[in-house]
């Protein structure tokens, strides 16, 4: 081992030996990218079939704490935009991925993001093939900002995505919401909430071939990230010119993240997630998708949550266990208080 | 010859003015004619006796009318008329106006019960009284646009109808047992065979909940004095202790409740509101529980009368409805949604084109609660200054009414509900449709609230005409300005407005405030100091989060550690510290559930709106001097005395009455010095607090000799929002 410092300094940003050292030991070292040049030449047997399509998208990845329970920035880093490619019907094969490090930055944390970026790659059949890093002064970023774009490749004949969408079709998610927000909530400390919650971050990749393998009518497929699942829903009643209903009572949440919620007054639907997706299924293949989700330890506790209806096109309501059905609306900006 | 030329403005259509004036015609012995146009009724008048004539106009107008200007002038008669006639309609326009639904007129309530071909007719009415917005369809107002068009007229019904000298003399939905509507019961989908009334009354007596098909909606009543019963109709309603409104002829309301002079007056008005009186203690708690008043009202259709006669009792008379849903309205709507409520049915098959809650309203002091059936769609004049242009305002979030301004008049609407349930948003984008039709109405300006998570805001923002958004709380102080009349360059007033919650101009959440200024522009002079809200909204639901920001803020940690011991005090500190959804308010609504809470009134959760508040406003003992506040509006002075004061045991209707008067007082002291300094000409009171009779009365007291401005037929609360900033919009429009 060459690289010495245990904190990273703005000389590891000089483009001289420091830099040369660093990114050699503490990125390359791990990632491996083929080739020494600036560019990653690439080839995959997938991009032969004919009618096989590229997919291409890119993400930028800002969390404090930089590491909590489930996860840290470099997992979220891997399965956000591995999950982007995903739940578009790819299969993700190349990521790059670009580093902000914040000087004082702790050589080691670098290192244990590093390793768990590789590790989410590997399960997730990605190769990490190129990068960049580039160090600012203190007090300029957050520890760490990661950008990490992605290709994967589309099979021939596969058409997912909102447009569509059809009455009638029933909504599925894989797993409890608002784990990953919650958890990020009580990470942030001194909150005394005390709660075993783990954040969801997971890649979705097998998941999501699964279920189409045993619903191939799946018609689309979204992740449920910032904004959670009500934002979600929001953006594909709107794409797809539809009506979203969920059913309040169906709704998968653990008691741990009820709670924060209710204290914080905050409503789990608008709670971020890592690891989960809203999926679109023609309502005679839903059985079929959320048996071969339950069979994955990523949609352990996938259901179906609301359907689909053919007006008022754009709108998500939610029907209450009274009978009632309240207005799930898109949030504009920050949560503010409405009650007159 | 000379006769006169008299033109009637005001609310002269569709109330039996023509026949009014047909008769006095009659009566004096004139000829000419009277007529419908644009601007109102016209009358062409030629005889020795036009003075008297004139004079009577006025002094005899129908009950339903309002006029608002009598105007004489010369008209040559070139041709003198042999006769006095009702011409036809002139212009475009004309008899395009609709009035309010009206409670069955004294002439009519006798017919059904006296021996005649409309006794024991539950639909009977006549040119003054009876349904119009409810069952109108489109325009003109005549029976084919109405859901009468369903029901031809019999040759007697039609020669009443044509006869000028009868008072159901174009009464479009006259009808009788021949022709008109049909009332039936049923139980389970099924008819029962026999009276309906009959059946309905004894189902009732025997402690039943009824489905009633009313002329706004479907109403849920049951036997008022029956605790049995109402607590049934609580556990399926799942309304734990909202106030049920009560229905009873005057005699048998007087039984339960303290009914002055202005009471009766105003519950005999033909609106027949919800009125809040004072309550003898005579029903069940479960009625209205924590409440020192009842809301009661009147039978206003001949159904009611007949159900009531036979009944003979006081009924609860709640709307048919799935908590925070729109009220039911069809037929088999009824029977799918409250069939889990409703024991039996008593429907008819008259379709209600309209729904209209109950309106709820106090006489004194004089306010209106809830706008709604019988007050729409009757309009606002404008103040003067104020040009003819168009515009739409959409209002609020949780009380949703939108406001239509055309010709120098307002048209408020009627309670539209809370925007958040998926129904009453519906509802609202149909209500939007459904006015400017009706009153042709073309805005060139849409008005919002500054607030943009609010629905309201959604549906202008998705209009594609120009928009401008008000800050909350100037909108309730124009609101109030607007309906005195304040004219447009009347200057500057100071404004107390006590609110729940609303977008401030800085992006904090404003509600307890003192604005100087006008429909132009105002300025934040002082208000409340703020506290966090811990949770947001969710401090809007549970009183205790408030007493937890205020007693925190007092230096009273310990007394809030000592009061709510199970609550996650820890969690909400830190959250208010590092500002985790706890935004500052200056809110006056939070600050009574603060007080609420710290009194032991429902800490841990309202079961609905304003629980708290009106359960303080309940206790509140004889008037006194107030607790005083700090300078800068701060009320914890106020909170280290009530901690003292309960730990002297001191009363809660004591705590609660000097709660009140400080904080009248507090804010009577900020708008004295304005108005003494000659910054303000007035004070204007609004804000959903103002409908807290007692905090309104001891602001007037404090504020004696200063000239005021207060709400009394537009709601003070958010159901008069849209009023605000469609006058605030037009004023920005005439600025350019
Ligand atoms: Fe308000
Ligand atoms: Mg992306
Ligand atoms: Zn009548
Ligand atoms: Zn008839």
């Amino acid at each position: 081992m060459v690289l010495r410092d245990k904190v990273v300094t703005l000389a590891h940003g000089g483009g001289g030996k420091a830099m040369r050292d660093l990114i050699a030991e503490v990125f390359t070292a791990v990632f491996q990218p083929p080739g020494s040049e600036d560019q990653a030449r690439l080839m995959d047997e997938a991009l032969r079939e004919p009618g096989a399509r590229l997919a291409f998208t890119t993400d930028s990845f800002v969390v404090t704490p930089l590491e909590f329970p489930g996860g840290d920035i470099g997992k979220i880093a891997v399965c956000g935009t591995v999950n982007d490619l995903v739940v578009g019907g790819a299969r993700p094969l190349w990521l790059s991925a670009a580093f902000i490090i914040e000087e004082g930055c702790p050589v080691d944390t670098l290192r244990r993001v590093v390793a768990s970026m590789a590790e989410e790659a590997a399960k997730a059949g990605v190769r990490i093939v190129t990068g960049d890093t580039k160090v600012v002064e203190r007090g300029k970023g957050d520890g760490v900002f990661v950008t990490t774009s992605g290709i994967g490749v589309i099979p021939p004949g596969r058409e997912i995505g909102a447009v569509q969408v059809r009455p009638g079709d029933v909504v599925l998610v894989n797993g409890v919401l608002g784990d990953h927000g919650a958890t990020i909530l009580a990470a942030r400390g001194d909150l005394a909430l005390s709660s075993d919650i783990q954040s969801d971050c997971a890649g979705l990749g097998h998941l999501m071939e699964a279920a189409l393998a045993a619903a191939p009518g799946i018609r689309a497929a979204r992740d449920c990230t910032r904004g959670g699942l009500a934002s979600t829903l929001n953006e594909i009643a709107g794409e797809a010119g539809v009506a979203i209903e969920l059913d309040e009572t169906a709704l998968p949440l653990r008691d741990e993240v009820r709670g924060v919620c209710e204290i914080l007054g905050l409503d789990p639907l608008y709670l971020a997630n890592e690891g989960r997706l809203a999926l679109f299924c023609p309502a005679d293949q839903a059985e079929a998708a959320l048996a071969a989700m339950r069979a994955l330890p990523e949609g352990m506790g996938a259901v179906a949550v609301g359907r689909v209806l053919a007006a008022p096109a754009g709108r998500v309501t939610m029907r209450t266990p009274f009978g009632g059905s309240r207005i799930v609306d898109m949030l504009v900006g920050e949560q503010l208080p409405r009650i007159c | 010859m000379n006769g006169i030329r008299i033109r009637v403005r005001g609310q002269v259509q569709g109330v039996g003015f023509r026949p009014f004036v047909w008769q006095l015609a009659q009566e004096f012995g004139l000829t000419g004619k009277v007529l419908n146009d644009p601007e109102g009724v016209l009358i062409h008048a030629l005889g020795p006796q036009v003075d008297e004539f004139v004079a009577a106009i006025s002094a005899r107008a129908p009950k339903l009318a309002r006029v608002d200007a009598v105007e004489v002038s010369d008209w040559a008669v070139y041709t003198a008329p042999v006769a006095f006639v009702i011409a036809p309609s002139q212009g475009v326009g004309a008899e395009t106006r609709v009035t309010p639904d009206a409670a069955t007129c004294d002439a009519c309530r006798d017919e059904v019960f006296e021996p005649g071909r409309r006794q024991g007719y539950a639909f009977t009415n006549c040119t003054h009284c009876g349904p119009r917005f409810t069952i109108l369809n489109g325009l003109p107002y005549d029976r084919a646009k109405t859901t009468m068009a369903a029901f031809p007229m019999c040759p007697a019904c039609r020669a009443d109808y044509e006869n000028p000298a009868d008072r159901r003399f174009h009464a479009q939905p006259i009808a009788c047992p021949d022709c008109g509507p049909r009332l039936w019961y049923e139980i389970a989908g099924q008819e029962v065979a026999g009276d309906a009334i009959a059946l309905a009354a004894q189902a009732l007596r025997r402690g039943s909940i009824l489905a009633i098909k009313g002329l706004g909606g479907f109403h849920l009543a049951c036997d008022a004095r029956n605790g049995q019963a109402v607590a049934v109709l609580r556990t399926r309603k799942r309304r734990t202790s909202k106030p049920f409104a009560l229905m009873g002829i005057e005699a048998d309301l007087a039984e339960v409740a303290v009914l002055g002079t202005v009471d009766r007056a105003l519950l005999r008005d033909p609106a027949a509101p919800v009125v809040l009186v004072a309550s003898r203690g005579a029903l069940p708690e479960t009625v209205a529980p924590g409440m020192a008043q009842l809301g009661v009202m009147l039978p206003y259709t001949p159904l009611h009368h007949l159900l009531l006669a036979r009944f003979g009792g006081v009924l609860v008379m709640t709307s048919g409805n799935l908590s925070g849903e729109p009220q039911v309205i069809g037929n088999d709507e009824a029977r799918e949604k409250l069939a889990a409520f409703a024991d039996g049915f008593l429907m008819h098959d008259r379709d209600i084109a309209r729904r209209l809650d109950d309106g709820v309203e106090r006489a004194h002091p004089r306010m209106v609660l809830r706008r709604a059936r019988g007050r729409v769609p009757g309009t606002l004049p404008l103040p003067p200054g104020f040009s003819g242009a168009q515009v739409l305002a959409l209002g609020g979030q949780m009380k949703g009414a939108i406001c239509l301004v055309k010709n120098g008049q307002a048209m408020l609407s009627h309670h539209l509900g809370d925007l958040d349930d998926a129904l009453c948003a519906e509802e609202f984008t149909k209500a939007i449709a459904d006015c400017t039709a009706l009153f042709d109405h073309h805005p060139q300006t849409v008005a919002c609230d500054l607030h943009p998570g609010y629905r309201a805001t959604r549906e202008a923002e998705g209009m594609g005409l120009p928009l401008i958004r008000v800050q909350h709380h100037q909108a309730h102080l124009a609101a109030c300005l607007a309906e005195n009349l304040w004219p447009l360059d009347g200057g500057p007033v100071a404004g107390i407005v006590l609110d729940g919650l609303g977008l401030g101009a800085d992006g904090t959440i404003w509600g307890g405030e003192v604005l100087l200024g006008d429909y132009k522009g105002f300025r934040r002079v002082s208000y409340l100091k703020p506290a966090p809200l811990p949770g947001g909204d969710m401090a809007s639901r549970q009183p205790w989060r408030n007493a937890l920001a205020r007693l925190d803020q007092a230096g009273l940690s310990e007394v809030a550690d000592r009061l709510f011991p199970d609550q996650p005090r820890e969690t909400l500190r830190t959250a208010m510290a590092r500002g985790i959804n706890a935004p500052l308010s200056s809110s006056a609504g939070r600050l009574f559930d603060a007080v609420a809470a710290l009194l032991g009134i429902v800490p841990d959760a309202q079961s609905y709106e304003g629980e708290a508040a009106m359960r303080l406003e309940a206790l509140a003992g004889p008037p006194g001097p107030g607790y005083a506040f700090g300078p800068g509006l701060d009320p914890a002075p106020m909170f280290r005395t009530i901690v003292q004061d309960l730990s002297d045991s001191v009363s809660t209707a004591m705590i609660s009455a000097r709660f009140h008067d400080g904080l009248a007082q507090a804010f009577a002291a900020e708008v004295r010095a304005l108005v003494e300094g000659g910054q303000a000409q007035a004070v204007a009171l609004s804000g959903g607090c103002f409908q807290n009779a007692r905090l309104l009365t001891a602001t007037l007291a404090a504020l004696e000799g200063v000239p005021m401005l207060t709400h009394r037929e537009v709601p003070a609360n958010d159901g008069g929002l849209a009023l605000g900033q469609a006058v605030i919009a037009l004023a920005q429009m005439e600025s350019v």
